[in-house]
């Protein structure tokens, strides 16, 4: 499966008690591609990225990171549910941030992002903690290494939490709204590292509401509404020219707000 | 920042105090009633605090209290915190068989006071299981339909070799508080944010790993305040541990010496002292471990509040 994109998601849908939140979502992102994810809240960005990292589990369709079939492996024309340590070693290579930032409050900064390296890659722990070291240095944070989550800023945390996920090494990075529960002011350093990290290189599926980023730094977006992508192209396309009605009435909504 | 005045804007805060004259009638009451009552501790010589005093050193009140009281609180704690973690785990887990269990446990032994689970521990398990022999299930069965020589018995144990012996009372003891440490636990567990395991599990960390390292250390904030307090009921249950029956316990101790030395009371109020001495103690280790585990929550609820409702237990 050499000739297939990073992520590689074909009709999925997924439902919550009877609520279809996931309606057939086709998305392809190729090794180095910037994709945010836009749309109206309830539209199932969020369920989405998490079914690919499999927080969720879907209903239907196939899900394929780096080759790997998310979740399942098909044997002889039958699908099987990985186990849960199966499941474990393939979210390894895909780093997640999460909206409310989930740092582990009980260990200091340097501890929660060495821990994932020490306990899952069993790396050792002068080596795991030069690294977080590193990752604290490259998000602006090496003097915080010390300190606990709860003494830090909203912006801090969420640039500590993404430093943890890059611990990991990941082929793939997931943000979800990640500066949706920050005050204003605090935004801007969060999605500075992220601009850096996308100059980087990093694959990245941002969902999120920050309409500059996703313009300036998104290879390509992609609009959802109740399920479905509604249209999906380069920023300046979508976010400048919309086909779509639906996409027209949410960019509209957006600026009236901002 | 300095505060500028002038006489048009208003300067700092000078204001007298509320008055509050009850205050001061309540401690003139309760300083008069202290009082009396140490005045009797003095003046009455029934309380014999010199004898108190001298029963608290006997050896055999020692033996009592170090034998009987502590290692039996510890046993019984031990037992206890472990395999009431376990029950938790086992109540939250997917395997629908292991909940079961757990509640079925959690159930029966919640329903059997301790002091009926000791006598029958004591009386009934001599009775019940002379000996236990340790080998392979249905062993002798097998063995008996089918004539073998050989029972596949590895190893047989004499009950009453240790019952009537502190383990059989701590184990008893121990039990039973897993039954409530489950409940405990399974609170603690439930209180951690599922954000914590989310985060846990999109690292590629294991269930286990997950649980171990970081739902569990978080959980522990929630289970310690209650289980300082079950240690410190477990130390006052320890004298219940007469209906295994152990005789070698503090308060069965004080007893002995009460009825062969006929000063009853000083004998009794000997081992009242010894016991809020040791849960004394306990009450200032638990506050250490509390703050020990309230590591790293900075906008923790208030404490007090926490200690409080840990106290409204089901004993």
């Amino acid at each position: 499966m050499a000739d297939m994109p990073l992520v590689h998601a074909v009709n999925v849908s997924k439902s919550f008690h009877h609520n279809h939140v996931l309606k057939g979502i086709d998305l392809d992102v190729e090794a180095g591609e910037v994709v945010c994810l836009l749309g109206p809240s309830g539209s199932g960005k969020t369920t989405f990225l998490r079914c690919i990292n499999l927080l969720e589990e879907i209903d239907g369709g196939r899900i394929w990171v780096d080759g790997d079939l998310m979740g399942y492996a098909e044997r002889d024309g039958h699908l099987h549910h990985l186990t849960d340590v199966a499941k474990a070693t393939q979210r390894r290579e895909i780093g997640m941030v999460f909206q409310r930032f989930n740092l582990f409050p009980h260990m200091t900064v340097l501890a929660n992002i060495a821990e994932a390296p020490i306990q899952v890659r069993k790396t050792d722990r002068s080596t795991a903690e030069a690294r977080a070291r590193q990752l604290l240095e490259q998000v602006g944070l090496s003097e915080k290494a010390d300190a606990y989550p709860a003494s830090l800023s909203g912006g801090q945390q969420q640039r500590v939490a993404i430093a943890r996920a890059l611990a990991m090494d990941p082929k793939l990075m997931l943000f979800d709204e990640p500066t949706s529960a920050l005050d204003p002011e605090l935004v801007g350093e969060v999605l500075k590292v992220m601009r850096d990290l996308a100059e980087g290189g990093m694959t990245m599926i941002v969902v999120t509401h920050e309409m500059a980023f996703a313009r300036d730094v998104a290879d390509r977006v992609v609009f959802m509404d109740a399920g479905v992508v509604v249209e999906q192209g380069p920023p300046h396309e979508v976010i400048n020219n919309p086909r779509e009605e639906r996409t027209r009435q949410f960019l509209r909504r957006m600026s009236s707000e901002a | 920042m300095s505060q500028t005045t002038s006489p048009d804007r208003p300067g700092a805060i000078n204001a007298r105090p509320v008055r509050h004259p009850w205050r001061w009638v309540t401690v003139a009451v309760i300083a008069v009633l202290v009082a009396m009552l140490i005045h009797s501790f003095v003046t009455n010589p029934r309380w014999d605090w010199g004898y108190v005093l001298k029963v608290m050193n006997y050896k055999p009140i020692l033996q009592g209290l170090l034998y009987g009281t502590l290692l039996g609180t510890v046993i019984a704690m031990i037992i206890g915190a472990s395999l009431g973690v376990l029950m938790a785990i086992m109540r939250l887990s997917g395997n629908p068989v292991l909940r079961i269990v757990s509640a079925v446990y959690t159930w029966f032994f919640r329903s059997v006071p301790r002091y009926v689970l000791l006598t029958i521990l004591g009386v009934g398990l001599i009775y019940l299981y002379p000996t236990v022999e340790i080998g392979v299930p249905f062993g002798q069965t097998f063995a008996n339909w089918f004539g073998w020589s050989n029972d596949l018995t590895f190893m047989t144990l004499d009950v009453r070799s240790i019952s009537g012996g502190i383990f059989i009372g701590a184990l008893g003891l121990g039990l039973s508080e897993a039954a409530y440490m489950a409940e405990i636990a399974r609170a603690g567990i439930l209180s951690v944010d599922t954000g914590q395991r989310e985060a846990a599990q999109a690292l590629g960390m294991s269930s286990g790993q997950t649980m171990r390292r970081i739902v569990l250390p978080q959980a522990m904030r929630v289970i310690v305040p209650p289980t300082g307090n079950e240690t410190i009921a477990m130390v006052k249950d320890t004298s219940l541990l007469a209906a295994v029956p152990v005789g070698m316990e503090l308060f069965n101790q004080a007893t002995i010496v009460a009825n062969r030395t006929y000063r009853i009371m000083p004998a009794y109020v000997a081992a009242t002292l010894w016991y809020i001495i040791v849960c004394s103690v306990l009450m200032v280790g638990q506050y250490y471990l509390e703050k020990k585990f309230g590591r790293g929550f900075g906008t923790e609820v208030n404490p007090q509040t926490r200690r409080l409702l840990a106290k409204v237990g089901e004993h």
